[in-house]
């Protein structure tokens, strides 16, 4: 009877949330395992934080909620965010957590101030506007799912493209500076492809959440892998996974933000994942002690009863 | 006039500050082709920092470095860099192989993947290290000398004339230290030149023929039975020199 309740629901409307969340669960999860490798989870919140304000301002200019407008927007002032970040920490003596905790939150109070306002101007037009907040995946629309589609894919074909570079950007970025790759374009580029993914999933997931989609599909498939490639698949396959049960989960009440819930699901991924990962989870790792043990315990019996039966 | 010849390294007049404090002041260095030099020095002696710089990696607040006579962006291709070995994450998802892979993007340029080819120069170097049983390993699952043999690979599928090493001695077991000096070895004897940061003050004299003392300032170098002197150890390690020459 549930499965039955939750297929009838599975109406063109709630296929079009699906699609975009899929899509954008993957982006974040698969551009997510380079934040989570370059140790800049941290950042991918600030970067969403700051996000806010940018979509206030491109409604205010534009007077318009179409999503590539609202997404350049939020884009801009990911991007000013980051940068002003970046700066503070090469022109003060102030340490990155710190750079990043008063950027995040001055933006972040900025956006709200503006969104606050825009609500007091009474414009009928920017009801919806507050979905940027916690998410609501029940607004996406055909055209958002486009946008999603489109940025998103071009983002998955630049990290295809730019693989060799970017992994040894990662991994050994003094390296990859030593052999002429310029190492600022590299960051440049992959802090974009960062900025792209958080971006698209403001709409449905939210800015204060949306650090999450990033870091937890990428955390989970980490536990499954020790392949780079396979690490992003994972990570873009349980992106999607969180997105699209977080959605269906979501528009089955009203009024459920949805992301909270996208995140919830992906927490369980991750739940999971630590436990119960070959090679890598809990259990496992358990399961491997227990042996070993036994093992030992076997080799140990077998030494000290040979004396023993000499002496005997 | 001094006869013109050709030097695998030459530093002139080099400056290189972090804010204000100098890390190295008004170094000059001449290393001739075909040596095995080692860079000595106190913590904090500017030792790492002298490597970046003629790598490129840090900007000198003054000075010039030249490798065989032309700017070393010139020279990518003849030099092969071993960093120090705790500068990466060693938990990072890949393996041995994908690793020494790395020291062909360098000639493979932008875009371009390593294929065949590239596997294969790196299943040499890995056989030369020693590593060749290893190249699936996750690199996490490695020890310190393993890890060192692998930046090690990666150097050698290089292909350079001029080595420039970072402590590659540091934390290896004694069979590692044994294998990495012969292949040093080997190298100068295919010409190469190679220079080395290193720590231990007692295998100076047994693995290598240059010597450069530096604490901020270049004491002294050239050949070892030259420089290698309790004076000059003296004056670079302000007295306080841990080893005593007999």
């Amino acid at each position: 009877m549930e499965t039955l309740n939750i297929l009838n629901r599975l109406d063109y409307t709630l296929m079009i949330v699906a699609v975009g969340a899929a899509l954008l669960g993957t982006v974040s999860g698969a551009l997510g395992t380079y934040a989570v490798l370059r140790r800049q989870s941290l950042l991918g919140d600030a970067i969403s934080h700051a996000a806010l304000p940018g979509i206030a301002i491109a409604f205010l200019l534009t007077g318009s909620k179409a999503p590539l407008i609202l997404v350049l927007g939020a884009a801009i002032a990911g991007w000013l965010g980051t940068l002003l970040i970046m700066s503070v920490v090469r022109l003060t003596r102030i340490k990155y957590d710190s750079a990043l905790g008063i950027v995040l939150s001055t933006f972040f109070g900025f956006g709200l101030v503006l969104h606050t306002l825009i609500q007091r101007t009474g414009n009928a037009n920017q009801a919806g506007l507050d979905t940027f907040l916690f998410g609501q995946a029940a607004t996406i629309l055909a055209r958002d799912v486009w946008t999603i589609g489109i940025l998103g894919g071009v983002a998955i074909i630049v990290t295809f493209v730019f693989w060799k570079e970017l992994k040894l950007l990662v991994f050994d970025e003094g390296f990859a500076a030593s052999l002429g790759f310029s190492t600022r374009a590299l960051d440049i580029l992959l802090t974009s492809l960062l900025v792209i993914a958080i971006v698209l999933g403001l709409q449905a997931v939210g800015a204060v959440l949306m650090s999450a989609m990033l870091v937890a599909p990428a955390v989970a498939a980490r536990q499954w892998t020790n392949r780079l490639s396979v690490m992003m698949l994972l990570a873009g396959g349980f992106g999607a996974l969180a997105g699209v049960s977080g959605t269906i989960v979501s528009s089955s009440a009203a009024r459920i933000p949805t992301g909270p819930t996208i995140v919830l699901c992906a927490t369980v991924v991750v739940g999971f994942s630590i436990v119960f990962a070959a090679n890598h989870g809990l259990l496992w790792d358990r399961m491997r002690q227990q042996r070993n043990r036994r093992n030992l315990k076997v080799e140990m019996d077998g030494l000290f009863k040979q004396p023993q039966q000499g002496n005997d | 006039m001094q006869v013109l010849e050709t030097k695998a390294i030459e530093v002139t007049d080099l400056t290189v500050a972090y804010q204000d404090k100098p890390v190295l002041w008004d170094i000059d260095l001449d290393v001739p082709p075909g040596v095995l030099l080692s860079i000595v020095g106190p913590n904090g002696a500017g030792k790492t920092t002298l490597i970046k710089a003629i790598l490129g990696l840090v900007r000198p607040a003054a000075g010039n470095v030249l490798i065989y006579d032309k700017p070393y962006e010139m020279q990518r291709r003849i030099v092969g860099y071993v960093p120090q070995r705790g500068t990466v994450d060693w938990d990072f998802p890949t393996n041995v192989l994908d690793v020494v892979m790395m020291g062909r993007y360098g000639a493979l340029g932008w875009i371009r993947r390593p294929g065949r080819q590239e596997r294969e120069q790196a299943m040499y170097a890995l056989e030369k290290v020693g590593m060749e049983a290893y190249t699936t390993r996750q690199i996490s699952q490695l020890s310190g000398g393993q890890q060192q043999r692998v930046f090690l690979a990666r150097a050698l599928v290089q292909d350079a004339t001029v080595y420039l090493m970072d402590e590659p001695f540091q934390g290896v077991d004694a069979t590692t230290e044994r294998a990495i000096v012969t292949l040093l070895q080997e190298l100068r004897a295919n010409g190469k030149t190679v220079v080395v940061v290193h720590h231990d003050l007692q295998t100076v004299e047994d693995y290598f023929d240059w010597v450069m003392l530096l604490n901020i300032r270049r004491i002294a170098s050239g050949p070892v039975a030259e420089i290698f002197t309790p004076e000059n150890l003296r004056e670079t390690y302000g007295g306080r020199v841990a080893f005593m020459k007999e």
